[in-house]
Formats: structure tokens, C-alpha cells, sequence
């Protein structure tokens, strides 16, 4: 009995030293790469499940390091500016620098996906603007440019002083939206990568980057040197199998069928749709992952937060530091906060991390309300439990905490609205929930896609605040809620 | 015997201001002492200093001989009983809840603490099938009768009384008057009673003391202190209340 549950036991860790977890980042060719590596993998013998689209580079780069995930495409011109920081570095150089990190690449995949500026083809015709070096006449062009090209140090500061041109006209706005905006007319340039589907699509012109600003950005796998070589061998096999066009056309796909799933088959020449799973599973499955998220993070948030409360409500220095400190984590931004809690080891790119940092966003209604709710107890209802001779726990349980619940109940149904809301971004490290189709719809600039979590995620808080308005009736005792 | 409670040079300041003034005071037991005076004059103060919620700046303070500390004020405070102007019930609990409260927690019988509330019941006229009712569904005068029954639960020594019929229409206000005074007959209570109203004052006390800006001013008898004004504010005070009544 014991020998067969030590069995049991090694084959699990022999199976799990032999399965990967892929990273991809937050646009469609890098899901459909990781969607290609997957099944390589797959058909390897590997196990190997796909984190889709966790944000930035930042967090991807970080997720390897601390070993969230295993494998992620990346791109040669990005590795040099933003991991390592090193501008016009060699493949040699690159290959030396990762290796110091315990990290692989591969070589590269067989096309450059530069940045490149766009424009709409009329547009662009009627100006005569052919190069990027034609739009320092035109300092009343309009630029939609995503936030990433706007920080990077291969990005728009530099470009714009290599080239001299202006920098007040420009917006910073989502990839997939900016292409929207360009083809309404709502702006005339955008960065974009010189592989997009989208620019066939909508007819576009790829302005020549004719003073050669842009690094090369060819396609590679990054991975962790303790990755099974057969998976490995996997990835080594890709290499040098996609060009620009084929490129184009596996994007294309990814965006006509509206599944990275299809477009990897398409490259792997599969045609069957076998892995596709259905609609219903999907969203059981994302709807469990959001309300685990959501659960288990506001749990957390009450068990520390009513404590917090309690001593927040008598005031002082201790106090005015617990209510400032949970307002202050309110106001970061939660995709900084997920990118801070990344690379911190214990988190990575988890569900844990993303319980955390709902948890943090949740305290701040709940601990206010909790200190205010008590704050709120009249000087006599005070002193008649402290006349009564009550023990300073007694009058917390027996009478102070009774007398706010209505308000430490209000501050707890807030938290859950809100966290039903902001745990959609979960879906940016790849913690799953109703944020993976919206911010999959997002990139495919599909609406259905998108309403498939916006309208499930809107549902589940209309069914919180239900469910709290019952919850009132159990926890609000009877003589607070009649009416004299 | 001895007096229950004894104040010995108490005095109280709030920020500059002066509460109470270098008072001495004894009750006696087994009567009714009447604080009096006008709003401000610090005899609400002087209640909140015997059962701890503040704490005197000068002075020393005595309950049965033994002196009132911080490390005695709890086992005082069950030893007392206190009524205030709106009762004071907590809201969430019901009347029943509220009378029980203290004797649950000091874990008495679920059987003694029922007798106990119905004798209470019998004792201030409180309808026993009231008991279930939340406070907010009782009238005033239903709940300063509720309030009583609280203070009066674990039998206590002295009770403290700080303006309880204030708020209350005359006609309810004379039945509690009427009823208080039975009880405390009855129980032999020693009781400390704040008011500003003389009526009330020469109807329940045995002993009237008068106070002025944290000061007392004179003791003694209703008819002591209307016939022999120690000061012309007594003087005053009296015929600004019973005036009224005789013209």
C-alpha cells in the first residue's frame, strides 16, 4: 500500500518535471507563437498548457526568471532595449547575457516583426508621405501610439529626436483600439508591427523607416535552461520555419476565426477545429476561476480587514496610518500592482498573485467602513455598555460590532462589487476568469468575444449585490432594521 | 452606619473650564438624594466621575468604605445601576435582551435570569409580553421602565438616576415618578437622582442638594431650602420654578 502511493507519488513528479507552462503577451501574434510552441510541445510527449496574453514584457520576462512559466516567444530587438539594455547588441551578445540568467533562446524563427509606423493608404497618398522622415512637414498628423512604444527606449522619444519630429499631437491608446481610431479617421499615425493582420486588412501603408531607426525584432523563444530538452527540441525544430508572410496569414486567421487555437493548427497544418472547446464549458470554466478570485480574495480582505478596522476606529496615529496606508494601495493603478507583485518570488505569475492584489483593493471600503461604522456609536450607547461593567471584548462583540454591521456589511458589498469588476484583470498574469475573453476580444477587436466576459462579469455583481441584500437580513440584527 | 458612596474634595476640569469644584458629598442609605440645579452646574458630572467615566483631577472618592480606583471601578460598576435621559437600550438587542444582557455574560442560570426579569417586570408595571419587543417599538416611557429593570437586574447597591423622565410627557412622567418612589421604598434602594426639574425633586427626595457652577450651594430638605435660601440664588432657583406654579 505504502510502496504504490510512493509510486503514485514519483510518477506525479516525473510528470510534472516533464510538463511547461507557456507565456504569451497581449497580442494576437505572440498568443498564436505560444499556441504553436504548445502543441509542438505537445506532440513531443510534453505536457504543456498556454498562460494567454499576461501583459507586458515586464511581467512575461519577470514570470521566466522566477519560474511562473518556462517558455515565451519573444523578439531580438526587445530582449537588447528592454531586458537586458543593451542597444545594437549581436545575437552572440544577447545568447552571453541570457545565459548569465539561466535562460535559453533559441534561433529565431525566420521573420523580423519591426515596429513600424502606419498610416491609411489615401491619407498618406494624398500628403505623398512614403517614409517616416516625410512626416516632419506634417507636424499637425495626428499620432494614436500604444503606452509601450510610448516608454520604450526603442520607442517614440527617441524616434521622434532621431528624426525631429513633433511630439505634441500625440494620444497613447490600445493597440487594437488604435487601429479602429486610424481607420475612422480619429487619427492618421500609429505604431504597429510590420507583421499585423491588420494591415492588409484595412489597407494600410508601412512607412519605410529610411534613416534605419528600428532594431531588429526577430522571433525567438526564450526559456528556462531547466526546461525538459524535449520540449526544447520541440521549440528547436520551429525555428526558422515562419516568414513574414506566413506570419501575416497565421495573424490573419487568428482574427478571421477568432481562435489562436485554429491559427496554430493552420501552421502545424491541421485543419480540424478538435481542440476547440465549447462555449458553455469556456464560460463555466472562466465563471468558476472569477467567482474563486473574487471569493477567496474578499474572505482574506475580511478576516484582516474588520481587525484593521476595529483599531482604525479609535483613532490616533496607529489609526490615521491603517486608513491612509489602505487609501494609498486604492489609488495604484492595478496593472502596476500586478507587475509590482510579479517578480516578488513567493507570487509570480499565479492565481495567488492575483487573490493578493484583489485582496489589497478590497480593504480600503471594508476597513472604512468598519472604523466608521463604530466611530458612529453614541457617547451613551458607549458608556451604557461601559457602565454595565462589560469587559472591553464583550461590549466589541456583544454591542459595538452588532450596532455597525449594517455599515461594516455595506463596506463588504462594496469590496465584492468592485472585486467582481477588477478581477478581470487577473487575466493579464494568467490567472484566468472572465478577463481572458475580454482582453482576447480586445486584441481580435471582437465584440462578441468581448461581451462573452463583460456581460457574464456584470451578471455576477448584479447577483453579489442580491445576494447581500440577503445576507443584510442575517447578519443586520432585526431591532436595527424596523422602522419606529 | 456608614454612607454608601462618599466624595471628599472632587474636583473636575475640562480643558480650562471648571465641572466640579471642591465638592464633598455623602449618601446615606436607603434614600433618595436629589442632585439639583441648573443645565451646566456639573451634577451630571458628578455621576459620571462615581462610576468611572471620568476620572476626578483632585480628591477621593469611597464606595462602602472602599476607595474608587481604577483597579475597583469594574466590580463597582456591577454593584451599581444606572439609568440616562433616552434609556440607553442598545437597539439590536430586545428588551429582554437588554435586561439580560449583563447576568448572561456573568453566566447566570438561563432560569434564574427569567425569574429575575419577571419579579422586575411585576416590580416597574413592565407587561411581560412586551419583553420580545426591540426598543424601537416601545414608548418612552416603556423603555425608561425597560432601563430601570436593566439597572435594577444584579440587585444593586446604589442607583444612579441622570435625568431619566426628562424627555417624557407629565402624565407618564407622574406614573413613573409614582412607581420609582415605590420601588426604591421597597427595596430600600439607595439612589442618586439627577434633575433640574424642583418638582420632581421635591416629590422623590429625601435630601435636596443644590448646585451652581460646579459648586454645592446648599443641602438639606425640600421645605429647608425654600424656608432658609442659604444664598440668594436659592432663593431665586425656588421661586423661578414654584412661581410659576402659583401665579
Amino acid at each position: 500500500m505504502k510502496l504504490s502511493a510512493l509510486l503514485l507519488i514519483a510518477s506525479v513528479a516525473t510528470a510534472q518535471s516533464d510538463s511547461v507552462v507557456i507565456g504569451s503577451k497581449k497580442f494576437t501574434e505572440s498568443y498564436v507563437l505560444a499556441e504553436i510552441a504548445r502543441q509542438a510541445c505537445q506532440s513531443a510527449g510534453v505536457r504543456a498548457e498556454h498562460r494567454q496574453g499576461m501583459g507586458g514584457t515586464i511581467i512575461l520576462w519577470e514570470a521566466l526568471r522566477g519560474g511562473g512559466i518556462d517558455i515565451y516567444p519573444e523578439y531580438t530587438g526587445t530582449i537588447a532595449e528592454e531586458i537586458l539594455k543593451q542597444r545594437g547588441a549581436t545575437e552572440t551578445d544577447i545568447q552571453t547575457a541570457l545565459e548569465q540568467q539561466g535562460i535559453g533562446m533559441t534561433k529565431d524563427l525566420g521573420f523580423n516583426n519591426t515596429y513600424a509606423l502606419v498610416m491609411r493608404r489615401e491619407k498618406a497618398a494624398r500628403l505623398g508621405i512614403k517614409s517616416i522622415s516625410d512626416l516632419r512637414g506634417h507636424p499637425e498628423l495626428k499620432f494614436g501610439l500604444t503606452h509601450e512604444f510610448l516608454d520604450r527606449r526603442d520607442g517614440w522619444r527617441p524616434l521622434s529626436a532621431r528624426y525631429g519630429l513633433a511630439r505634441t499631437n500625440v494620444v497613447g491608446l490600445e493597440h487594437a483600439l488604435g487601429y479602429a481610431g486610424l481607420v475612422s479617421g480619429e487619427i492618421d499615425v500609429k505604431d504597429a508591427y510590420s507583421t499585423d493582420a491588420k494591415i492588409a486588412d484595412y489597407d494600410l501603408v508601412v512607412l519605410a523607416d529610411d534613416w534605419q531607426f528600428f532594431p531588429q525584432y526577430k522571433a525567438v523563444f526564450l526559456f528556462r535552461k531547466n526546461t525538459s530538452a524535449a520540449a526544447i527540441a520541440a521549440l528547436n525544430k520551429l525555428t526558422g520555419t515562419i516568414d513574414e508572410t506566413r506570419m501575416m496569414r497565421l495573424n490573419a486567421e487568428a482574427e478571421r476565426t477568432k481562435s489562436y487555437i485554429a491559427a496554430a493548427q493552420l501552421y502545424s497544418g491541421e485543419s480540424s477545429e478538435s481542440g476547440a472547446e465549447s462555449l458553455s464549458h469556456k464560460l463555466w470554466r472562466w465563471i468558476s476561476r472569477h467567482l474563486e478570485l473574487a471569493g477567496a480574495s474578499l474572505a482574506l480582505a475580511v478576516v484582516v480587514g474588520l481587525p484593521l478596522g476595529v483599531i482604525a476606529s479609535r483613532g490616533g496615529a496607529t489609526g490615521q496610518t491603517i486608513l491612509a496606508v489602505t487609501g494609498i494601495i486604492q489609488t495604484i493603478p492595478s496593472l502596476a500592482l500586478l507587475a509590482l507583485l510579479v517578480p516578488v518570488p513567493f507570487f509570480g505569475i499565479s492565481v495567488r498573485t492575483a487573490i493578493v492584489a484583489l485582496f489589497l483593493y478590497s480593504l480600503l471600503p471594508i476597513v472604512r467602513n468598519t472604523a466608521s461604522g463604530l466611530q458612529d456609536i453614541s457617547r451613551p450607547l458607549r458608556e451604557s455598555a461601559v457602565v454595565l461593567g462589560l469587559t472591553a471584548g464583550q461590549r466589541l462583540r456583544r454591542i459595538y460590532l452588532p450596532l455597525a454591521s449594517r455599515s461594516i456589511l455595506a463596506g463588504i458589498k462594496t469590496s465584492a462589487v468592485i472585486n467582481i469588476g477588477t478581477a478581470t484583470l487577473a487575466a493579464l498574469i494568467g490567472a484566468g476568469g472572465l478577463g481572458e475573453p475580454i482582453i482576447s476580444g480586445l486584441n481580435l477587436n471582437d465584440h462578441v468575444t468581448i461581451l462573452q466576459g463583460a456581460v457574464p462579469a456584470a451578471l455576477l455583481a448584479l447577483l453579489v449585490q442580491l445576494a447581500f441584500d440577503f445576507l443584510d437580513r442575517i447578519f443586520i440584527p432585526r431591532g436595527l432594521r424596523i422602522k419606529s | 452606619m456608614n454612607p454608601l458612596v462618599q466624595l471628599r474634595g472632587i474636583s473636575k476640569h475640562f480643558e480650562k473650564e471648571v465641572a466640579v469644584s471642591n465638592v464633598d458629598l455623602e449618601l446615606e442609605r436607603a434614600q433618595i438624594t436629589v442632585l439639583i440645579g441648573p443645565s451646566g452646574c456639573g451634577k451630571s458630572t458628578i455621576l459620571r466621575l462615581i462610576v468611572g467615566l471620568i476620572a476626578a483631577d483632585e480628591g477621593n472618592m469611597y464606595f462602602d468604605s472602599a476607595p474608587i480606583s481604577s483597579d475597583t471601578i469594574t466590580s463597582i460598576r456591577r454593584r451599581v445601576g444606572y439609568v440616562i435621559q433616552d434609556g440607553g437600550l442598545f437597539p439590536h438587542l430586545t428588551a429582554n435582551g437588554n435586561v439580560a444582557l449583563q447576568a448572561r455574560l456573568l453566566d447566570r442560570s438561563g432560569k434564574e435570569v427569567k425569574a429575575r426579569i419577571a419579579e422586575l417586570c411585576a416590580l416597574t408595571r413592565f407587561p411581560e409580553n412586551l419583553l420580545d419587543r426591540y426598543p424601537v417599538e416601545l414608548s418612552g416611557g416603556q423603555r425608561q421602565r425597560v432601563s430601570l429593570m436593566r439597572a435594577l437586574m444584579l440587585s444593586p447597591e446604589l442607583l444612579l438616576l441622570d435625568e431619566p423622565f426628562a424627555a417624557l410627557d407629565p402624565l407618564v412622567r407622574a406614573n413613573l415618578h409614582r412607581d420609582l418612589k415605590e420601588i426604591c421604598a421597597r427595596l430600600r434602594q439607595t439612589v442618586l437622582l439627577v434633575t433640574h426639574d424642583l418638582a420632581e425633586a421635591a416629590k422623590l427626595g429625601s435630601l435636596i442638594v443644590l448646585m451652581q457652577s460646579g459648586r454645592i450651594i446648599q443641602s438639606g430638605t425640600f421645605d429647608e431650602l425654600r424656608d432658609h435660601p442659604a444664598t440668594p440664588f436659592v432663593a431665586e432657583f425656588f421661586n423661578a420654578q414654584l412661581g410659576g406654579l402659583q401665579s
